[in-house]
């Protein structure tokens, strides 16, 4: 084992200085460092030409300038880091990367997690559908999200997700149509999900319209609009249908002692609603707080599941943790919503919520949740894009390891005696269609600090991807080595734990081979 | 995707007593007899998506070609890409018309804000991405395929050192060595025969990014070759004489031409992505030369004045994107020989009744079986098609 983690690493560490040397001199050739001056008309322009030379180093050969540039970056290793400066703003290299790492974190991790978990289910629900309206809409869904250019999504979502959509919020009002068109769609789409016999279908079509219509029908007429908060009424329905939901897929409602603890913790997390709304007004919060706050939610979870005892009180204990945290996320959504009137109302925002540019409001301040506010604001559009054009992937991925595993001898076996549908799709199918996830899902997710980069500059959010770019607008050398070492780093670490996981997620595969 | 091209062609699959349903059993005999590219062409003629995929691309590319001419010869349609004329409409909104009768107009697609038309600049636009995309298709086919082969077949140190090389393509995103190469042919460093290398931007482009792209098919080639080089087939060629080329080009290429084909088909579907990513961001084609990603990034800030100019132009990339993805999925159908062509649940079920009518006394069972499931069971996923889950 670890004879092939040296020969790996040695072998990439190899590669890495090849194409880091590579990219160095074509960068070199490509970026026109005197592109300013060009249109110049200045009288002293020889002067300017050389004062450029001398800055840039230029009179150097390429192929020294590349090992003084390695020389700095190899200091890494030891503690003083030199990735150079970029020479038009004159900023260390070092102190951009550090703001645009942060910001790039910021945007993809949550698009990552929700298209990995809603691309899952939706190639599970596609492939076990198989060849049905469902299935069919769903890999036509797929392959046109697969074919968009995110660019293309990218600046109709700035039009008809925040300017017009700012402008239905000033004055939330829908005919008639729109409504009944949206709930019989969404009826459909739950028929189509839930498939089985045709009662069941039309049972499914005619609950999933009502509910629809009747939750859009609510929200209009009350103006929930105006003040999007759930209040302790809604977070108690949530947290009930959490916990039914949360039992349903992982134990099945049979397991009475299950559905006892998330229910259990649902009514802990309605009790402690107000006691919570108190603490957050009295004490200022920050992200660490929130982490406490999630832990304890686990322990309570994991605590009500033993103390309900029974054969397997971790599986009850994992219900009721997983319940716990879904609570403390409604929570905590409703507690930032509460800012959605203040945050309106403030100047700066003008009552034109949803942003189109940048990671923030500039020159806004305001406690914990008002600026969790604003950051979300900012965050929505750039998501929504992020997960519309790389949930396509996970859903072809899902479908297709899914259907291979429907067909195993050990999937027939399970059915043959006798095991509940749930039980065979959850434990058995599902654990192991989701293996060939695993050496994707570390590579997208550690390769996606490299950045969205055409989403990054549509959205002027100054993650690396923007870096990137700006930097060759600037034709700055510094900042693009920077960042190819760093997305060059990454996807060799994002490789290695892919294999890793692998191997030590399925049995039959060997590392040291 | 271990895809074993010269299994026999009436391959049975599983078919023990209990799995005998009646609609797979009449499609395995259907195969029966036929070569192994006869079957893969009737099952890719009968992938409907894959078929009004080839049909809306073709006709694309016709209209295309034809409206704007190629090279000297000049095409049916009365503007061109860079003439400006005078706006018709107010801001040079499409002068289509429903009104009686229903008429083009001069400037179907409408104008952009110095009268240029924009039909012309689409058709323009779609032919140069299409191009790019053939190019960098045929470019990474080449290139992935003998790096696959090469190192496939003789494995060792030269299997070591292209698959290293293939590592240090992948280890750097895409976009970002798309971005650096079209930087550097779009920049004034380099010219062939005296002009300026920009005025060949759209070929060089596409041989450039097909010398990137080609990464994900040498890796699958390679697999192909190493599985393949072990078979019968191979040492009866190299007894009976036959050279390492003759082999691996006559022998071997063809057994993994299903690999092939199904990737440089998706791969080009990312191409096109890449490409129009590229000229967007403003390091693929650039003015003068328009591409559909380049008028997209033209026209990006006039979207809330004259969205005409933005919505053809995406609508022309989605469509090819998404008709060559389809081709690349009925391809793969196709050529996968664990693929069977199973008719969809409505016709499965339809053919039970027809056969229950008729009086079939197996089917009726299976039907029966399927209706009778208790719908009571909570989680939907067993029921109504879990007779067939067996075959598929």
């Amino acid at each position: 084992m670890i004879r092939f983690i040296l020969r790996r690493t040695l072998s990439t560490a190899v590669v890495l200085l090849v194409v880091t040397l590579v990219l160095f001199l074509l960068l070199d050739t490509a970026l026109d460092y005197y592109a300013d001056l060009r249109q110049s008309t200045a009288p002293n322009i020889g002067a300017l030409y050389e004062a450029r030379a001398r800055l840039l180093d230029l009179d150097t050969p390429a192929i020294i300038r590349y090992f003084q540039w390695l020389t700095g970056a190899a200091g890494c290793l030891v503690g003083s880091c030199d990735l150079g400066t970029a020479w038009v703003s004159g900023q260390p290299v070092t102190d951009q990367l550090q703001g645009a790492v942060v910001n790039t974190v910021k945007l993809v991790t949550g698009a990552t997690l929700v298209s990995i978990l809603v691309g899952v289910f939706l190639g599970m629900i596609s492939a076990l559908r198989q060849y049905t309206g469902f299935d069919y809409f769903i890999t036509f869904v797929s392959f046109l999200l697969y074919s968009l250019p995110v660019f293309w999504v990218a600046v109709l979502l700035k039009q008809y997700g925040a300017i017009e959509f700012n402008n239905f919020l000033s004055d939330p009002v829908v005919g008639w149509v729109p409504i009944i068109v949206v709930s019989v769609a969404a009826g459909l789409i739950w028929m189509g999900a839930l498939g089985g016999t045709g009662r069941r279908r039309l049972l499914a079509f005619g609950g999933a319209t009502l509910v629809t219509f009747g939750t859009i029908y609510y929200v209009l007429a009350s103006g929930w609009l105006y003040d999007p908060t759930f209040g302790i009424v809604g977070i108690g329905v949530f947290s009930l249908a959490t916990a039914v939901a949360v039992t349903f897929l992982s134990t099945g409602l049979s397991n009475r002692r299950a559905l006892w603890t998330a229910l259990t913790v649902a009514v802990i997390g309605i009790g402690l609603y107000m006691p919570l709304q108190n603490l957050f007004w009295y004490v200022e919060m920050n992200w660490l707080w929130m982490f406490l706050l999630a832990l304890v939610a686990v322990g309570v979870g994991l605590a009500v599941g033993a103390a309900f005892r029974g054969p397997d009180p971790l599986v009850s204990g994992r219900t009721g943790a997983i319940t716990a945290i879904v609570i403390g996320v409604l929570i905590f959504i409703d507690r930032v919503f509460q800012e959605w009137g203040r945050y309106g109302d403030h100047p700066a925002i003008n009552q034109r919520p949803i942003a189109t540019i940048g990671a923030s409001t500039p020159n806004l301040t305001g406690d914990f949740w008002f600026v969790n506010l604003d950051s979300f604001t900012h965050l929505l559009l750039p998501s929504i894009a992020l997960v519309l054009i790389s949930i396509a992937s996970y859903t072809r991925y899902t479908r297709g390891s899914m259907l291979e595993v429907m067909n195993q001898d050990y999937i027939r076996t399970a059915k043959a005696k006798g095991l509940p549908g749930r039980t065979v799709v959850m434990r058995h199918a599902l654990r192991n269609a989701l293996l060939p996830l695993a050496s994707i899902i570390p590579v997208d997710i550690i390769t996606m600090i490299g950045g969205a980069v055409i989403t990054e500059t549509i959205f002027g959010w100054s993650g690396m991807g923007k870096l990137f770019i700006d930097s060759m607008n600037r034709n700055e050398l510094d900042p693009i080595m920077a960042y190819i070492v760093i997305t060059g780093l990454l996807a060799v670490v994002a490789n290695l734990v892919a294999d890793f996981l692998y191997a030590v997620l399925d049995p039959r595969i060997r590392v040291d081979a | 995707m271990s895809t074993t091209h010269d299994t026999p062609p009436a391959s049975p699959f599983g078919s023990g007593p209990d799995d005998a349903d009646a609609p797979t059993a009449i499609e395995s005999k259907e195969d029966a007899g036929l070569s192994q590219g006869a079957i893969v062409r009737r099952k890719f003629f009968r992938h409907t998506g894959a078929m009004v995929s080839m049909i809306v691309l073709g006709l694309v590319a016709l209209l295309a070609f034809t409206a704007q001419g190629v090279g000297p010869i000049p095409g049916w349609w009365i503007h061109n890409h860079v003439s400006s004329g005078p706006v018709v409409n107010p801001g040079g909104a499409p002068t289509w018309t429903l009104a009686n009768p229903f008429s083009l107009g001069e400037h179907p697609f409408g104008q952009d804000d110095i009268g240029r038309d924009n039909f012309a600049r689409v058709m323009k636009g779609t032919q140069i991405s299409l191009m790019v995309m053939v190019i960098i298709g045929a470019t990474a086919l080449v290139i992935g395929t003998t790096i696959g082969a090469l190192a496939g077949y003789y494995r060792g140190w030269l299997d070591g050192l292209l698959m290293r090389i293939t590592d240090g393509f992948i280890i750097v995103p895409t976009i970002v060595v798309g971005a650096i190469l079209g930087k550097l042919i779009g920049g004034p460093s380099f010219s062939f025969f005296g002009l300026p290398l920009s005025s060949y931007l759209a070929p060089m482009l596409g041989l450039v990014l097909g010398g990137i792209l080609w990464t994900g098919l040498a890796r699958l080639v390679r697999g192909e070759f190493m599985a393949l080089r072990e078979r019968e087939f191979v040492d009866s060629a190299r007894v009976s004489g036959a050279g390492d080329f003759r082999i691996m080009f006559t022998h071997i290429l063809p057994n993994s031409v299903g690999v092939i084909i199904v990737n440089t088909t998706l791969l080009m579907s990312q191409a096109i992505v890449l490409e129009t990513a590229l000229s967007f961001l403003g390091f693929g084609i650039r003015p003068p030369q328009i591409s559909l990603g380049q008028l997209i990034n033209e026209y990006q800030s006039a979207f809330s004045t004259r969205p005409w100019l933005f919505w053809w132009a995406g609508l022309f990339i989605i469509i090819i994107a998404l008709c060559v993805n389809f081709i690349g999925d009925g391809l793969r159908d196709a050529f996968d020989p664990r693929m069977k062509a199973i008719p969809s649940q409505r016709k499965m079920d339809r053919a039970d009744r027809r056969r229950a009518a008729a009086g079939g006394t197996t089917v009726t069972a299976a039907t029966t079986a399927s209706a009778a499931e208790p719908p009571d069971g909570g989680s939907a996923p067993s029921d109504g098609d879990d007779t067939r889950k067996g075959e598929l």
